[in-house]
């Protein structure tokens, strides 16, 4: 079952961002379930500016590919090395051990509470 | 009306993650695609594919319909025996590709993917006319529960009390009736993921049980239930052809690199060339330089390349395209992206070096020689 931990928030796209600086981001366990295994991450390097919406990445399954969406702007200060080498933490534990990336935020983009998210990512 | 299988219940139960799949719902996944690819490797995988079409070619006239409607010789196949297949449009394109069980003289039954099920049917039934058969389709009454994998005897065994040596001395590509759980059950030694496996043809009513009881005899040699995505990733690795992907209408055996099922040397019962559906397009490709070939890429990158996505010849600017992906994935037993794509003849050959546009970025690939994998033998 996805659960939606009610400290995050979530874009439309099925990232999610804490309240910590910087943020750190990540992406939903409704889209590792969708995904399936997890095998290669492309995520911005350290000192890349970033802005909210646009495609930052992606993260490539045994299945498919999907883009991955900024949900802030800001300047990219830290990226998950461990999840870059094995990916399967991502899936493992998207919330926790599978973050992508902090993020210095200048800006956030449009983000959903755990609610809404929980109703989009249902519907 | 919306086709289900038997054994939907059965995969909601065990938390399946399920996929339309020509209009069926089919589980995709049960927990993971890489430990369900990996115990069908190791271990053992239990399938669903009652989605798969069943059609019962029936008669006096059935073997010589069957050499009419299909470009392989049918006539020749001994009961007890499978062969793979194609149906072919009369200008050699493929409309599906099949396998056909000889169960009897006078009885075959051709099994179509699900998604060209009824246009098989329908086709088999137009060819048939003239022939003394006719042609039942089965598809709705019958599942079809497969076991693969290196434990894949022991499994079935289990299940199958005192058939355990016939089942062990069934060829690949062969059936028989084995006694199932008390119930005579068709089964086959065929599959498509490239291990050793049975096929379990039963009636509806039989499915629940059956799944169950493979499902509870498999446990311990580490068998899982595995869905479609494994399955798709399986049958790359073993460098089998899906329809929709390396066959459709626009490609004929020859360019699939299958023309070995294209029997143009059947004959009549005078030793005349047999005719066939397709025969005389075929007969002109044959021999012929195709203007496509299917062949394998090993990635050289991590990044996969996917179906549709287009192969270059060189990777800096200037590259042109030279053909296009059919099927990729990362493979989960050799650790590194591979794929089947048609790329014109020059650039075809073994350790050429070619360019996968995944995305906007060209991919380092080698063309290889495929299967990617085959099962250690003995």
């Amino acid at each position: 079952m996805a659960t939606f931990p009610a400290n995050l928030r979530y874009t439309a796209e099925h990232e999610w961002v804490d309240d910590s600086v910087p943020t750190t981001i990540g992406i939903t366990d409704t889209a590792t379930e969708a995904l399936g295994d997890i095998v290669y991450l492309e995520l911005p390097t350290v000192g890349t500016d970033i802005e909210a919406g646009a495609v930052i990445g992606e993260v490539e399954s045994t299945k498919s590919v999907s883009e991955l969406f900024s949900p802030v702007s800001g300047t990219v200060v830290e990226v998950n090395q461990a999840a870059i080498d094995d990916p399967s933490v991502v899936n493992a534990d998207p919330y926790g051990e599978g973050w992508l990336m902090k993020v210095q935020v200048s800006a956030e983009g449009e983000l959903l509470d755990a609610a809404a998210y929980e109703g989009l990512a249902a519907g | 009306m919306t086709p289900t299988s038997p054994l939907l219940a059965e995969h909601e139960a065990l938390g399946a993650t399920l996929t339309d799949f020509a209009g069926w719902q089919m589980p995709l996944r049960y927990t993971s695609d890489i430990a369900e690819h990996t115990a069908v490797r190791e271990a053992a995988g239990l399938f669903d594919l009652s989605h798969m079409g069943e059609i019962a070619v029936i008669g006096r006239g059935a073997e010589r319909a069957l050499d009419y409607a299909l470009v392989g010789n049918l006539t020749a196949l001994a009961v007890g025996r499978a062969r793979y297949s194609m149906l072919c449009q009369e200008d050699g394109a493929v409309i599906d590709d099949v396998v056909v069980y000889r169960l009897a003289e006078e009885r075959f039954v051709v099994v179509a993917n699900a998604s060209n099920a009824s246009v098989v049917l329908e086709e088999l039934t137009a060819r048939a006319e003239g022939f003394d058969a006719h042609v039942v389709d089965m598809s709705a009454d019958i599942a079809l529960v497969a076991v693969q994998g290196p434990r894949s005897l022991e499994i079935v065994s289990a299940v199958a009390p005192g058939q355990h040596k016939v089942l062990d001395q069934m060829p690949y590509y062969a059936s028989a009736t084995v006694r199932v759980l008390g119930h005579d059950v068709l089964v086959s030694r065929t599959g498509y993921t490239g291990e050793d496996g049975f096929e379990l043809y039963v009636p509806n009513a039989l499915a629940v049980e059956l799944w169950r009881a493979l499902l509870e005899a498999g446990r311990p040699f580490g068998m899982v239930p595995a869905g479609l995505a494994a399955r798709d990733s399986l049958r790359l690795e073993a460098g089998m052809p899906l329809y929709g992907h390396e066959l459709d209408r626009t490609t004929t055996p020859f360019e699939a690199g299958l023309g070995r099922v294209v029997k143009l040397d059947k004959t009549d019962d005078d030793g005349a060339p047999l005719a066939f559906v397709g025969r005389a397009a075929l007969e002109s490709r044959k021999g012929a330089q195709p203007a496509r070939v299917l062949v394998g890429l090993q990635g050289l990158g991590r990044r996969a390349a996917r179906a549709g996505y287009p192969v270059v010849s060189g990777t800096q600017e200037g590259a042109v395209v030279v053909g296009s992906v059919t099927s990729g994935a990362p493979s989960p037993t050799l650790g590194y992206p591979i794929a089947l794509a048609y790329v014109t003849p020059e650039v075809s050959a073994e350790g050429t070096e070619l360019g996968v546009d995944v995305r906007g970025r060209a991919e380092p690939v080698r063309v290889v020689p495929f299967p990617f994998y085959r099962r250690p033998q003995g």
